[in-house]
């Protein structure tokens, strides 16, 4: 029950969409989870590595791929919009803050796992764990349409 | 807001839930195959510790809230074409994915207890374990249900 009755057309950009946007949130909470349990010694180097290549090869391209569907579902279903609705309102500027805040995070990450830098791993934890709970938040209006 | 909105709002979050568990076992999959180290099979134990609980979570709520709406939603109904097709692939999907589940479980079960009897070196037993080809099968299938339903949502074939 992903959505109501919508034109054939608009149903490709939609799976783009919604599949980058899971598969965001799943790759996301996988390198959250990597980079806080490498803080706790035994095999950080390869966890902290593991945080960086799920950020850059999982995250970042699910990321693409959602922001894409977006544009392009809007682009079709509000051509000529000024006036956007509230949700839409909430989904873009979360996407795209979260999208500069995981670019940060990709970077942070490397460094860590490049330099052995556990504090550097621990931030980019924690900033890729912000961006989660804003994009469940996009997802909820997205769903909800407050 | 609407009390189906907020229904399907969480059938959303839930459906994330289980496609961001299925992406975590990928994850977890892609990882694990070549290792041979029980301390750095245990490592990955925490992921599939989120993964299990992302994917009950979000295969409990998709089924149940989804009935649900198709319940209370005047355009849908439980016995439409799309919704029994999506039910039927969530059964496999759940099915399948456990067997998944037990196959690669069975490595880091052996980890454990290596660890415990204080072998830590290579082991050729859980290299293999951690190849398991009937649950790399499994899982493969899974997410292909999955997907069919992300695709049977989105296109509602007959609705």
């Amino acid at each position: 029950m992903l959505a109501s009755i919508r034109p054939d057309s608009w149903n490709f950009p939609l799976l783009l969409h919604v599949f980058g946007a899971m598969v965001l949130v799943g790759a996301v909470a996988a390198g959250v989870v990597a980079e806080f349990v490498s803080t706790r010694g035994e095999e950080a180097a390869l966890l902290r590595r593991l945080a960086f290549r799920i950020f850059l090869l999982g995250a970042l391209p699910a990321y693409i791929v959602m922001r894409v569907g977006a544009q392009w579902l809007y682009s079709k279903e509000f051509p000529d919009s000024s006036n956007d609705p509230t949700w839409i309102g909430i989904g873009f500027p979360i996407a795209d803050a979260g999208g500069l805040v995981l670019f940060i995070s990709i970077v942070l990450a490397g460094i860590a796992s490049w330099k052995s830098k556990r504090r550097l791993g621990t931030a980019a934890g924690v900033l890729a764990a912000i961006t989660l709970v804003g994009w469940l938040v996009a997802i909820w209006a997205m769903g909800a349409k407050p | 807001m609407t009390f189906d909105s907020w229904l399907l709002a969480l059938h959303l979050l839930s459906a994330a839930a289980l496609v961001g568990a299925v992406t975590i076992f990928w994850i977890l999959v892609i990882a694990v195959r070549r290792l041979d180290e029980p301390t750095k099979v245990q490592a990955f134990e925490p992921l599939m510790r989120i993964g299990s609980v992302a994917v009950i979570a979000g295969s409990l709520g998709t089924i149940v809230l989804g009935v649900w709406l198709a319940i209370t939603l005047v355009a849908y109904h439980p016995w439409d074409g799309w919704v029994i097709a999506a039910i039927v692939l969530w059964a496999i999907a759940f099915e399948v994915g456990r067997r998944s589940g037990q196959e690669y479980d069975l490595a880091f079960s052996h980890a454990r207890k290596s660890s415990d009897d204080g072998r830590t070196g290579s082991d050729a037993e859980l290299a293999k374990l951690c190849r398991p080809r009937l649950g790399l099968i499994y899982h493969i299938i899974a997410s292909a249900a999955i997907l069919l339903i992300l695709l049977d949502m989105i296109w509602k074939p007959g609705a």
